[in-house]
């Protein structure tokens, strides 16, 4: 019996936070309110990393019960905590970052209104996720899933009075909606199948049974379901449309919600199902191929975006579908390497794109930016790193854990078309990163006035017409911390150390035919080819770039004109929302409007309340003429009305 | 002994007359000994039959619609002088609002 750790505390700490500063937040100061906040989100990441020193002495997986939750004749749910290498890889994610932004936030919420409201969301969000990742069983994450759900939908909509704000929030929620369907529908068809939905019992029941290479069985059809749900989550073609909406929110929100953590969750909870997506391959190779598809897609999308935080959106889209791919050749180590390799160099290019808004007064288009590199050198500095990460150059992390996808794509079995859209999309991804970065940090400031060399004198006083400038220190903090994660992160693969540390996972309840792996390993001399193939992508794609918006800033401009209606298209997003509008949104509201809401409900519902109200007014005003006040006609009712008692029982006969 | 019938029929005819008194009169006071009228119409019945059968019960009886009778004159009476007062009027189809 292994000591108790108290896993119940990681999420409770935020909670807690969460309901000091809603309840009262509104009268402290915002130092108090920032406090309150860093105190319980530090707490948690405290305690988790209290867990990771007791970690090599525990016997693993290590599950904590907490409390009874539904008890019925033989269906139990219990509270329950869930502790194995990948729960700890992800606590460490997402407190670690989640930290870092909660620093970040201060500093760049301190001008808002709200504040106290923003942080208590913040740390709400952190409790969901920590439950969501935490879970002993499918439904406590349901819980967490639809929390982290509810915490996005608050802070995409935090600046509520913004019409586009409030519909992006709206849109995210109902995109989600219909992933969490498909989900919901995964736990019962478990509930209804293995009668449980804890973790190591369902797990060893389907660890049972046979695999299903052909046909659509029940395992596919929990599979595919749950990728549903992760596609929802996790922004995967076809329910991607709402995570470049919701970058209506506030930076940071973009950053630890949007990036970092709770769009990882997808990829978290496929990895978690390992063992049903490895009985029921088919299902497996439909996250392969969704996850390429979105990749490749997204990236393509990501060029041709002006709006700086739209480009990072697409990318994680793109990101996002490089971990699927991984988890669809049952890489999954592969993909939460690059989970976490992504968490900090796509948080620490959020937050570093939140300080260059910051810098330029609220400004998010790139095209009215550039030559921001000597007004803002910290900035500029980790936000290199971070698009040099992420472009996949050696030794950073994105190298590495990008390359490990590409090269387990490259080794499972018809691999060669997911490396090669995988290539492809390293390319892209680095021409539009660089893009980015030359066309905000490099020639000139297009956004200064012709009078800015006069108010420069004053600098900072005057946001936006003044010179940028450089975010204050609680800001660039958190960039440098990120940075140097962003460049080392990916070490801890070197020598196979992560994977190894993951494969106690990933390996138990494999069917045989998946443990003999491979029969013909492809030679290191085949890896490092590969290697220098998406190296020379990621080169190819800074060089491209270079040219294009630094060297003949003319050239872009041409191209687009060549290509014309092709770039029309790429600019407005293969125009998927206005397919989606037309083909789903437009029918629903209308057969709403005009069958539900004009039919049903007024003319089936509301109709029979009013006919009967109006009845009974007939009715009465029939029955109000009889009461005239006059008393001869009173007397005259009851003289008749005695004389038809009379009359009858005369007639009937007295007894 | 006068047989039962004629009383009887004598107590319908004051019944009748009371009847058709409240029901054509106008003036309150009217239509108030009208209702008086009726009650001893049936009164005489009462008393007819008790005579006819040697009972009690029905000599007892009047003396309740009698008791009665008086409390509803002193009531009325009082309502008639109130209305009075207020409309001015004994008129009975000018008294048809149920308030004041």
């Amino acid at each position: 019996m292994t000591p108790s750790l108290h896993l119940w505390l990681i999420p409770a700490l935020p909670l807690i936070g969460a309901s000091i500063n809603a309840f009262f937040g509104r009268r402290f100061s915002r130092q108090a309110v920032a406090a309150i906040a860093l105190v319980f989100c530090g707490g948690a990441f405290a305690w988790v990393l209290f867990v990771c020193a007791r970690f090599s002495s525990l016997a693993l997986p290590h599950s904590e019960f907490f409390a009874h939750w539904i008890r019925s004749v033989d269906f139990l749910v219990n509270f329950e905590f869930y502790l194995d290498q990948l729960t700890l890889v992800m606590l460490l994610v997402v407190t670690g970052v989640g930290f870092l932004i909660h620093i970040y936030s201060v500093g760049y919420m301190w001008e808002e209104g709200g504040f106290y409201r923003f942080f208590s969301y913040l740390n709400l969000f952190m409790f969901f996720m920590l439950t969501l990742v935490l879970a002993g069983n499918y439904l406590q994450m349901f819980i967490g899933w639809e929390g982290v759900g509810l915490a996005s939908y608050l802070l995409i909509g935090f600046w509520f009075t913004k019409d586009s704000a409030a519909s992006a929030g709206k849109k995210a929620f109902i995109v989600n909606r219909i992933g969490d369907f498909g989900f919901l529908i995964a736990l019962f068809l478990m509930i209804k199948h293995f009668g449980s939905l804890n973790f190591a019992q369902l797990f060893s029941a389907i660890g049972r049974l046979p695999t299903e290479s052909v046909g659509f069985g029940l395992l596919t059809s929990i599979g595919l379901l749950l990728m549903v749900g992760a596609a929802g989550k996790s922004a995967q073609i076809p329910l991607y449309v709402w995570l470049p909406d919701a970058m209506e929110g506030p930076t940071p929100v973009s950053a630890l919600i949007h990036a970092a953590t709770m769009v990882t969750a997808g990829v978290y909870m496929v990895a978690r199902s390992h063992v049903i997506f490895d009985h029921a391959p088919n299902a497996l190779t439909v996250v392969a191929i969704v996850g390429t598809l979105t990749a490749i897609f997204a990236a393509t999308i990501g060029i041709a975006q002006t709006d700086i935080k739209k480009v990072l959106a697409y990318s994680t889209v793109s990101q996002l579908g490089y971990m699927f791919m991984a988890c669809g050749v049952a890489a999954y180590s592969a993909g939460i390497f690059h989970l976490m390799t992504h968490a900090f160099f796509k948080g620490l290019l959020f937050l570093a794109a939140g300080s260059v808004i910051h810098a330029v007064g609220g400004e998010q288009d790139m095209r009215k930016m550039g030559g921001l590199k000597q007004y803002i050198p910290w900035t500029f500095l980790t936000m290199s790193v971070a698009t040099f990460a992420i472009a996949g150059f050696w030794p950073l992390a994105g190298f590495f854990s990008k390359d490990e996808i590409l090269w387990q794509a490259y080794s499972s079995p018809h691999g060669w078309a997911f490396w090669l859209i995988g290539v492809i999309t390293a390319f892209i991804t680095s021409f539009y990163m660089f893009r980015l970065w030359f066309m905000t940090f490099f020639g000139d400031y297009r956004r200064r006035t012709s009078d800015a060399h006069a108010q420069s004198a004053h600098g900072h006083g005057d946001h936006g017409h003044g010179d940028p400038h450089e975010s204050p220190m609680v800001m660039l903090v958190p960039l440098v911390i990120l940075a140097v994660l962003s460049f080392c992160g990916g070490w801890v693969a070197t020598g196979g150390w992560f994977e190894h540390f993951l494969s106690p996972v990933f390996e138990g309840g494999k069917p045989e035919s998946v443990l003999q792996g491979p029969v013909d390993v492809p030679n290191h001399s085949t890896e490092y080819l590969l290697m220098a193939i998406s190296l020379g992508a990621a080169a190819l794609g800074l060089y491209l770039a270079y040219v294009l918006y630094y060297k003949r800033r003319d050239l872009p401009q041409k191209i687009a004109d060549t290509l014309g209606g092709f770039y029309e298209t790429v600019v407005h997003k293969y125009y998927v929302d206005e397919i989606y509008a037309v083909l789903f949104v437009k029918p629903l509201v209308d057969g709403s409007t005009r069958i539900l809401w004009r039919g049903v409900d007024q003319g089936v519902i509301d109709a029979a309340i009013n006919d009967a109200a109006d009845g009974a007014n007939h009715v009465s005003d029939a029955a109000r003429h009889m009461q005239s006040g006059n008393l001869r006609s009173y007397a005259g009712w009851i003289a008749a009305g005695g004389a038809v008692v009379i009359a009858y029982m005369i007639w009937m006969g007295v007894r | 002994m006068v047989p039962v019938s004629y009383y009887l029929v004598l107590s319908g005819i004051l019944f009748s007359c009371g009847v058709v008194g409240f029901l054509i009169k106008r003036n309150i006071i009217t239509i108030f000994m009208s209702i008086e009228l009726m009650l001893n119409g049936v009164n005489l019945s009462f008393v007819a039959f008790a005579a006819h059968w040697g009972h009690l019960s029905g000599q007892v009886f009047v003396f309740f619609v009698m008791v009665v009778a008086a409390a509803e004159a002193a009531v009325g009476l009082a309502i008639i002088i109130a209305v009075y007062r207020t409309r001015e009027t004994l008129n009975v189809d000018q008294v048809n609002l149920l308030k004041l």
